[in-house]
């Protein structure tokens, strides 16, 4: 097995995150929202991954799975309150939903 | 290997880019499958075997089936490509982007600090199970409350 600077992998895992947050900010779609969470969480379960390689442990990979875990149940619950969304306003805009607003 | 993980890693941040500028929702799904992926590729590279396959098996296909089943229910339809066109203005993207470019800024600069190559150790599925069903029973046992009180919600919601 050849070696890899561990820095990269956390390099790769802060892009990711990085995208993942622009798509949070700008999107208006709200499933389009729910996908750039997808991507944040997945860059941090790397690095995670990328942390466990460096200790050679197998606990990095135990915290990813509790990350995809997480990530699970709520794109279940977050897709349940989007089809609630689209029952009540007919459309995927997130600034519909600014009723609660001070 | 190592091409195989800077591939991986390019791959993983063009398709990532591709999700939030395109204005196609299936497109982006697609895109999104194709990063999962690349980041799958570069688990089994960083020597995580157990957590790739289930990158590829849960993310890449039980969530993002999840995502494609809602799209469908939405049924959403041509008039939302013109309205997602109007809203992805490239102005919208400048604030954002100074804001995610400074944190990872940040980001680089400490990481930037750290320098270590690692000769990678395969750490396969008996090592992890071993943890799992050892010192870490409680967070599965958690893990699995969570995804009850997920499943319970997600029907909850969904019903009329």
């Amino acid at each position: 097995m050849e070696s890899i600077p561990i820095e990269h992998g956390l390099i790769l895992a802060g892009i990711l995150f990085a995208l993942g947050l622009i798509g949070v900010l700008t999107r208006r779609n709200i499933v389009f929202v729910l996908m750039s969470l997808e991507i944040m969480l997945n860059a941090s379960g790397l690095a995670f991954i990328v942390a466990a390689a460096r200790w050679g442990h197998a606990e990095g990979q135990v915290m990813f799975l509790m990350i995809l875990t997480l990530a699970a149940a709520e794109v279940a619950v977050g897709l349940g309150l989007i089809i609630q969304m689209f029952r009540k306003y007919q459309t995927v805009d997130i600034n519909v939903l600014s009723e609660m607003k001070g | 290997m190592t091409t195989l993980f800077y591939l991986a890693g390019a791959i993983a941040v063009i398709s990532t880019f591709a999700v939030i500028v395109q204005t196609n929702i299936v497109h982006a799904l697609l895109y999104l499958i194709l990063s999962l992926l690349s980041v799958a590729v570069v688990f089994y590279v960083l020597g995580a075997p157990f957590a790739a396959v289930l990158e590829a098996i849960v993310y890449a296909g039980a969530i993002m089936v999840l995502f494609l089943f809602v799209i469908m229910m939405l049924n959403l339809g041509q008039h939302t490509r013109e309205q997602e066109r109007g809203w992805l203005a490239a102005r919208v993207f400048i604030a954002p982007a100074i804001m995610a470019a400074l944190l990872l800024g940040q980001l680089l600069s400490v990481i930037g600090q750290v320098s270590h190559d690692v000769e990678i150790t395969r750490v396969g599925v008996l090592e992890v199970s071993g943890l799992l069903f050892g010192p870490y029973v409680l967070a599965v046992e958690l893990a699995s409350i969570l995804l009850l009180a997920g499943l319970v919600a997600a029907y909850h919601l969904a019903k009329k």
